[in-house]
């Protein structure tokens, strides 16, 4: 499927500390397979819509079908006579908080007196088979005093539109503002451009199953991207310490961000407390669409400005993000798109109004690139603008602009580790472009493919790029660390690692990637990874492309500790010094001569060495509030892409032809993975720019389904020349970069550049649809 | 909810008769679907798959009996070079598994305006059998849709097959979607050239309550077209029927497009089908 695929670059910077072993074995840089792999290969493995206890109940979601009103009355009578229904229950029976929220404790467990979205629960139903208390929920009798709903981002924030919550409509603005106040420059180009509500669209629906432990506490097994944060917001709306819930990660079929909030958690719970009975609660593909949040809709206005020469003088950008009914992570995202809403470009002037704001649409949060894919739509589109002004090939614009070593953020912030957007952008330029036209007879190479829509009539080529850049982790000061326990023992006569973290798998690799590393710093090829549970500390979200970093960091730091440990052991039983005894591969001490000292075997017997380390990396900053300067991000992603497609003109459809892209990954930890992610990203962005969209009307979504919310297939995904650098980032575990978010944000932009250049149309919102191509929309 | 499972033809429809609330099921391509979602609790599923009557596709009388619970995927390797436009249609039903199981029986007892099969049936003149227990009749597939969702069959009857004359001359079929595959008509389009009797036949998908033919279209094409020569079509000819095609429809705006975009949509594919067509016709590669 995919063109050539090769890992380049320099070596990794990075030196090890201490007395570094090294496991030739599917250790850190090899691609062994996924403990998980057979399993999902071969429909075996137990997600978490596949649990099942022999006496659980079904939990159902009644939900509000308006996105705003009052709730004047709710009647659980005839709902409550319906055989087999063993709890009904609302708002007034949440114990604890009647509020829970990632950023902001905004959002009711149950509508308390009024909804604010379509989809908002409003009652929970338990009952001993899913059609039954599907049934019940049906008779709950909720009156509604139907309110005009705020469905416009920008309405949302005039003083005379009425308040969705206490604080107002306004859920976050960032400021960035350096140089000039009133910049000016011989070349400028502006543009309003729009970008549509994208969907996860992951797979495995929400589900969990909610355990009593018969003293008041509680096991829950669930899906989720961050088990510490679901546990808090569980704690507080059940009125429960930590001890007594308990998380448990079960199989996760993709999060992309959509797991970030709670789904079924709080619900699960209350019904499992009340019945004192296990219980399992599954959406289905339409419940889904309402049980999670989306990627925040943008209106972008943007003006750049150039001299002669192509180099930046100045930018400006307004962009409004809608945040839906409750916070989530809107002010992260509001964070993300506002200091680096401007893209990778050097910019001395530089003035950003970011808002994000509270309306009756459905809520937005976490997404897969997180406020960057939105602002690079329009920062890659007014690139292309500036270029055609200036009669500049957009490479070579995009080349003498890009960020590298020594730049500085909008934020202020020295880029201190490889920034190479020029070499990106060039490398992508060098690769020879696909032929003309593959096969004229084979309509799979055509747009429309078999729906035999053209044989060639009305197709035109064209061309497009964009670049991506992304922070890393966790920003703005916030306490960002992961906790993983190491652990070595002997099990029939060999030495082997068990590895015990918080960090969900949520089909990215991090199971893999936490065996090579125990492998690449123990020596030990067999390592066992515990499931993930509360048990041990947070390791924080499976988002923000942090995890192989930061979760990567500590079980790297927990592997190095407990080899300290037992070479200290082995020290003290040889009574020899321990920097004279180095780990060898196969488990085996060697003294300075190079001679086996003792094997582990011999060396712990039935006894064990262990230690948890909770680790973190660089310490980031809050930003000025009214300047945007400070030191708030880690590390930066770098990515670009280069989009081949055919266009219909005359139909307005589109066949991606090739999606080529280069991205700098620091160190490719699993090379195999890394371009794993980087075709998957890059896909999830085509869908972005050519049909992937919630569509919203009046509040409303109208394609709740995946006969509707379209994403990409197979015919789609066009073959993907990818080129993986290694430029090693002196600060980050073994020099790696965070790898899954940057090739999302830059191929959309590449597909919709490459569209308007086959079109000549400006196309300024996406996604592009057909009828936007043939003025007809 | 109950589920019937009677063997063979004659016992389908004594069950058709007595039991009329239940929902019949072949291929469970839309029935599935729509019983997963809560969309639809009949009070019984009237199993098909039993009667291998509606299996079997054959000759009778100089046309092609297609069984009703004859699959796409059949229609595409057994028929093509008989029925090409209703296997052109095929291919864009779906997915491989979906082209497996859904069958063009199933397609018209939905009667969906966006019945991929229906534009092809209706540009080749098909008809419709319809059988219960007191006998079968056949409807011009153009009277079978009613309204939306809704066709001429009664309570008691059942699709039983599709009646079709084995193409004569060049048919085509395009359908537009938002992506390259898997996916339901925005608008589509269905064109059969009749030579022996010099007539045009035309279908037009998700463009109105219910799948529907250009008559005007197809009369003014007729007359126009030089059968027997086969000269080239003029462009006023070629964009006059392309805009016939368009007023044919009565489509709306809806979450997959416009009434524009679908109009317009229409007269480019009614243009492109009738240059491919001619191309074939003359004898020309296209």
């Amino acid at each position: 499927m995919t063109g050539f695929e090769t890992v380049a670059g320099v070596p990794s910077a990075t030196t090890a500390t201490g007395n570094t072993t090294t496991s030739t074995v599917d250790g850190v840089g090899t691609s062994p397979l996924r403990p998980d792999g057979t399993l999902k290969v071969a429909g075996e493995f137990a997600f978490a819509s596949d649990l099942w206890m022999d006496d659980m109940l079904w939990g159902v979601t009644l939900r509000s079908p308006h996105p705003h009103a009052r709730i004047t009355g709710i009647d659980l009578t005839q709902a409550l006579k319906l055989p087999g229904v063993f709890a009904v229950l609302t708002h007034e029976d949440v114990p604890g908080e009647k509020h829970f929220g990632l950023e902001h404790q905004d959002q009711p467990v149950l509508a308390i007196d009024r909804v604010r979205y379509q989809g908002e629960p409003i009652a929970l139903v338990a009952a001993d088979h899913p059609e039954t208390a599907r049934r019940a929920a049906q008779r709950i009798k909720v009156d509604y005093e139907v309110l005009a709903p705020i469905v416009d981002a920008e309405l949302a924030l005039r003083p005379e539109t009425p308040r969705l919550h206490e604080g107002g409509n306004l859920v976050r603005h960032v400021r960035v503002r350096t140089g000039e106040e009133n910049p000016t420059a011989d070349v400028v180009v502006s543009g309003a451009f729009e970008v549509g509500m994208q969907d996860q669209a992951f797979l495995g629906p929400e589900a969990g199953l909610a355990v009593p432990d018969g003293e008041g506490g509680i096991d829950l097994w669930v899906a989720t991207q961050w088990l510490h944060v679901d546990q808090r917001q569980v704690c507080a709306a059940l009125g429960l310490p930590p001890e007594q819930v308990r998380l448990r990660l079960s199989g996760v079929g993709g999060a992309f961000g959509g797991r970030e909030d709670l789904s079924m958690h709080v619900h699960g719970c209350l019904l499992a407390q009340r019945t004192g009975k296990p219980v399992k609660m599954v959406y289905n593909r339409e419940e889904s669409f309402f049980g999670h949040v989306h990627r925040h809709p943008a209106r972008m206005h943007y003006e750049y400005g150039a001299d002669r020469s192509g180099k930046l003088a100045y930018a400006r950008a307004t962009i409004h993000l809608d945040g839906g009914a409750y916070a989530s992570s809107t002010p992260a995202v509001v964070g993300n798109a506002g200091t680096m809403g401007l893209g990778p470009y050097d910019i001395p002037n530089i003035q950003i109004d970011c808002f994000g704001a509270y309306t009756n649409n459905p809520p937005c949060g976490a997404m897969r690139g997180f406020g960057s894919v939105q602002t690079a739509f329009a920062v890659e589109a007014t690139m292309d603008l500036l270029a055609a002004e200036l009669g500049l090939d957009p490479v070579e614009l995009r080349a003498r602009n890009g960020f590298r070593e020594g730049s500085r953020a909008p934020t202020g912030q020295l880029i201190d580790a490889p920034a190479p957007v020029a070499e990106l952008v060039e490398k992508l330029r060098a690769l020879p472009l696909p032929d003309e036209r593959p096969d004229a007879h084979d309509l799979r190479h055509l747009p429309g493919g078999v729906a035999n829509t053209t044989h060639g009539e009305g197709v035109r080529r064209g061309v497009g790029y964009a670049v991506a850049y992304k922070n890393v982790a966790f920003s703005e000061g916030f306490d960002d660390f992961s906790t993983a326990r190491v652990r070595v023992s002997i099990a029939g006569g060999q030495p082997v690692v068990t590895v015990h973290t918080a960090a969900a798998e949520v089909g990215q690799g991090l199971v893999t990637v936490e065996q090579q590393i125990c492998r690449t710093e123990l020596g030990i090829d067999r390592v066992v990874v515990a499931p993930q549970d509360t048990s041990v500390g947070s390791a924080g979200s499976s988002s923000a492309s942090r995890q192989t970093y930061v979760t990567g960091g500590a079980v790297k730091a927990a592997s190095e500790s407990v080899r300290r440990l037992l070479l200290t052991s082995a020290a003290t039983r040889l009574g020899r010094r321990r920097d004279d005894l180095q780990l060898a591969p196969g488990g085996v001490v060697l003294d300075g001569s190079g001679t086996v000292a003792i094997t582990l075997a011999d060396l712990l017997g039935d006894d064990h060495v262990e230690d948890t380390v909770e680790w973190r990396h660089r310490p980031t900053h809050p930003i000025d509030p009214e300047t945007g300067q400070g030191d708030a991000h880690v590390q930066y992603a770098f990515a670009a892409h280069r989009a081949v497609v055919d266009v219909d003109v005359e139909l307005g459809l589109v066949k991606v032809v090739e999606l080529a892209c280069v991205q700098d990954v620091g160190r490719a930890m699993h090379p195999q993975a890394v371009v794993g992610q980087i075709q998957g990203g890059s896909a999830q962005g085509l869908g972005l720019a050519l049909m992937e969209e919630i569509q919203v009307v009046g509040g409303r979504i109208t394609n709740p389904s995946f006969t509707d919310y379209l994403i990409p297939t197979i015919l789609d995904v066009p073959p993907m020349p990818i080129e993986v650098l290694e430029y090693a980032d002196p600060h980050a575990p073994y020099g790696l970069r965070g790898v899954g978010e940057a090739p999302t944000i830059s191929s959309g932009p590449a597909v919709a550049a490459a569209v308007r250049a086959a079109t000549g149309l400006p196309l300024s919102r996406v996604p592009i649809r057909p009828g936007d191509i043939t003025g007809t929309g | 909810m109950e589920f019937l499972r009677p063997d063979g033809l004659p016992d389908v429809l004594e069950a058709r008769a007595a039991h009329p609330g239940a929902l019949p099921l072949m291929g469970g391509t839309d029935v599935m679907v729509a019983l997963n979602f809560d969309r639809r609790r009949p009070d019984a599923l009237l199993d098909l798959t039993r009667a291998p009557e509606l299996t079997a596709w054959d000759h009778v009388d100089g046309m092609v009996r297609l069984g009703a619970g004859v699959t796409y995927s059949r229609v595409i390797d057994e028929l093509a070079t008989e029925l090409p436009g209703l296997a052109i249609a095929s291919r864009t039903v779906g997915s491989p598994q979906i082209r497996n199981r859904g069958t063009v029986g199933g397609n018209l007892g939905a009667a969906s305006p966006a019945g991929d099969s229906h534009p092809a049936l209706l540009a080749g003149f098909a008809e419709v059998e319809l059988a219960s227990r007191d006998g079968v009749r056949r409807v011009p597939v153009d009277e079978f849709f009613t309204g939306v969702k809704q066709h001429a069959g009664r309570g008691d009857e059942l699709v039983t097959a599709v009646w079709i004359r084995p193409a004569t001359g060049p048919q085509q079929f395009s359908k537009i979607g938002t992506r390259n595959a898997m996916v339901i008509a925005v608008t589509s389009f269905g064109l059969a050239l009749h030579p022996d009797r010099e007539q045009v036949g035309t279908g037009l998908g998700s463009a109105a309550p219910t799948p529907r033919r250009a008559r005007d279209a197809e009369e003014f094409l007729g007359a126009e077209l030089d059968w027997s020569a086969r000269r080239d079509i003029r462009d006023s000819v070629a964009a006059e029927f392309a805009r016939l095609v368009a007023t044919a429809a009565s489509p709306i705006d809806d979450v997959r497009g416009t009434a524009a975009y679908r109009r317009h949509a229409l007269a480019v594919m009614a243009r492109r089908c009738l240059s491919w067509a001619w191309a074939e016709h003359q004898g020309r590669r296209h």
